[in-house]
């Protein structure tokens, strides 16, 4: 009887260590990690959920290292939108007993992954009264806020988190009163790169003899901005002296469009590929995308088309050859869609809005040397979320504040790609106001205030 | 002769307060060594002097006197000159971000921005000692998250017209009374002791 429980226990250890160290290996140094999957990640992350230490960093790592895996890829675009809640703002001890409500220094305080269930948007994972916790006596200071509902702080289209560019008060003063569609557009223009060499024509390609025919690509070719900036076939197809390469990789492309190729790897199109993972590929996203687009790999040309690079193709109907969500199928029936296609029809150029000009917007890029250009923002995310983000970059080039404001926190719009004007009416500007014209009718009585100078100062009651 | 003489004194001291910061991290200090209460006058000693420099000979003189550019809290935005509390405030994050050897805020009774109020004990007990006894400054120490610190609060002075106008005028100030030369806050220093 002894020996057969010893006989059952040494199975059982046999089996259980073998095991372990199954598991163990596959974690440690095994390829598909599908298996140690704790939860379905976020609409960020799932792209490249399968390589896990892209968040962890690595196995069993700490809270800190976490962290700056967070940062590594996010703390440049926090940076960029002014970050209302920057680390910085929560290292002082006398912040301490705030960290124990809420430890703002860890993105995974509030954004918790593999918790599908409880994740809201933005990736939120945090019950609705974040705001609250600091911020609960903000109705003291602003009487206007004293009934506002504490979870409306972020969902109203008042404020933000971390990006409140479009919405902190003196930029709300500043634009009120705007008509809802501006005089005068302000969209940035294509600016051409610099040129490689003299414009060339087809006679001037250096394509090697024996590929065979070619001529359909020539043509292509001779059109495109490439050949009028002294692109030629070489200096894609041959990179330097090495041997002639009939598909040449995103990194060649990266060679000269520096900028574009970083914001591709950002965003949803490139991220799998930054992280060393098969291209992105339609079926694989979340998004409703056309069946026809299955099997299609992202990559520069995916978009852009391999000699002809035309931008107007790129700008709308490479978009609408994969995505078949409700909004892009709205576009072609968008008064958007009516200005782009007045534009290609000999409009003034930048009267058009395509799929880019809102989710590729042109930014002005400053390059180390201190030069300034404009180029297309390939990081799709960069604007997106939360949609006020859009406000500055996008909105705002042709609309005045109060509509985008509206427009922006008006779902139906966002579903409709914004055919009709916003049901919504956000008060943030109208507040603002109110304000602004209490401080002036309280002039008089600031200025007698400080007049009478020596008067002793009470400290405010609390 | 004046501008040179300062700019001396403001590098020693600066000098000094790097040198004081870089001793503290030590954990024995060295012969002779510094109570929590040097290293925090000697760093106040640089931040009221750069704090002051700042104010006077940049953001009041360029936007108040020479009218050449204005200054702003929202100073990338408007490309204005960075208000002397911003400036002060980066400073200590930046600070914040090097070491944990000491920290610094700017508090006031009376904030333009809220969460720039008194919030400790101790805050509130040193910047009310502070504004009610000008020349004095506030020590004490007091315990937070488990940590005692040594915590120093000085008098923040009006020290150009550009403080009292913009905080007399502020929309979000509870005080339109200023004069130059009162005190309008503090700056609160703090030390770990263990």
């Amino acid at each position: 009887m002894r020996r057969e429980l010893a006989v059952v226990w040494l199975i059982w250890l046999v089996a259980a260590v073998a095991l372990g160290g199954y598991l163990g290996l596959r974690m440690l140094h095994g390829k598909d990690r599908t298996l140690f999957m704790p939860g379905e990640t976020t609409a960020g992350h799932y792209q490249i959920e399968l390589d896990c230490n892209a968040c962890h960093a690595q196995a069993f790592a700490d809270a800190d290292a976490i962290q700056r895996a967070c940062v590594d890829c996010h703390g440049e675009a926090l940076r960029k939108s002014k970050d209302s809640h920057p680390l910085s703002k929560f290292t002082d001890p006398r912040n301490a007993d705030r960290l124990t409500e809420l430890d703002a220094r860890y993105c995974v305080t509030c954004h918790i992954e593999h918790q599908p269930v409880r994740t809201a948007e933005m990736g939120l994972t945090l019950p609705v009264d974040y705001c609250w916790r600091c911020h609960q006596d903000i109705g003291q200071e602003r009487p206007t806020h004293s009934e506002l509902a504490f979870d409306s702080c972020a969902s109203a289209g008042c404020h933000n988190y971390h990006d409140n560019r479009a919405l902190y008060e003196d930029f709300l003063l500043q634009h009120a009163g705007e008509p809802w569609l501006l005089a005068e557009t302000l969209v940035a223009l294509p600016v051409a790169p610099q040129p490689r060499g003299e414009p060339l024509v087809s006679g001037d390609q250096d394509a090697p003899a024996d590929l065979g025919e070619v001529d359909g690509v020539v043509a292509q070719w001779a059109q495109s901005r490439h050949a009028r900036g002294g692109v030629n076939c070489s200096d894609c197809h041959q990179d330097g002296d090495q041997a002639w390469v009939e598909s040449p990789s995103v990194s060649l492309c990266a060679d000269c469009h520096v900028t574009e190729h970083t914001g591709f790897q950002r965003g949803r199109h490139g991220m799998r590929q930054a992280r060393g993972l098969s291209p992105m590929r339609p079926e694989l996203a979340r998004l409703p995308m056309r069946s026809a687009a299955e099997g299609r790999e992202l990559s520069c040309l995916s978009c852009h088309g391999a000699h002809d690079f035309n931008p107007v193709t790129a700008a709308v109907d490479a978009c609408l050859e994969c995505h078949d969500d409700e909004h892009s199928r709205a576009y072609l029936n968008s008064p958007h869609y009516q200005l782009w296609r007045a534009e290609q029809a000999g409009g003034a150029v930048g009267s058009g809005v395509s799929c880019a000009t809102c989710h590729l917007p042109r930014e002005e890029t400053r390059h180390p040397n201190g030069e300034i250009g404009i180029a297309a923002q390939h990081n799709q995310s960069a604007n997106l979320r939360p949609v006020e983000q859009m406000a500055r970059s996008v909105c705002m080039h042709c609309h005045g504040l109060d509509f985008v404001l509206d427009a922006l926190a008006d779902p139906r719009l966002l579903h409709n790609n914004f055919s009709g004007r916003p049901a919504v009416s956000v008060p943030s500007i109208e507040m603002a106001l109110e304000r602004e014209r209490q401080h002036a009718r309280s002039a008089p009585e600031r200025a007698s205030g400080a007049d009478a100078g020596e008067s002793a100062p009470q400290p405010p009651q609390r | 002769m004046t501008m040179t003489r300062s700019t001396v004194l403001v590098s020693s001291l600066f000098a000094t307060t790097l040198w004081l910061a870089a001793c503290s991290q030590e954990p024995a200090p060295a012969v002779g060594g510094i109570t929590p209460q040097q290293m925090t006058d000697a760093l106040f000693a640089v931040m009221e002097a750069d704090r002051t420099t700042y104010t006077r000979k940049v953001v009041n003189r360029l936007a108040n006197e020479e009218q050449v550019i204005t200054a702003s809290e929202h100073w990338e935005d408007e490309k204005a000159l960075p208000l002397p509390a911003q400036m002060f405030r980066f400073g200590a994050e930046m600070a914040a971000q090097k070491t944990d050897a000491f920290s610094y805020t700017l508090q006031s009774l009376w904030p333009v921005n809220k969460q720039n109020a008194p919030r400790t004990e101790m805050e509130k007990a040193g910047l009310q000692f502070v504004a009610s006894n000008p020349g004095k400054n506030f020590y004490g120490e007091e315990e937070l998250a488990g940590r005692t610190y040594f915590t120093a609060v000085y008098a923040d002075v009006a020290v150009s017209p550009a403080c009292i106008n913009c905080h007399n005028d502020h929309r979000d100030s509870p005080r339109s009374d200023f004069t130059l030369g009162e005190v309008m806050g503090g700056v609160v220093i703090r030390v770990p002791l263990n």
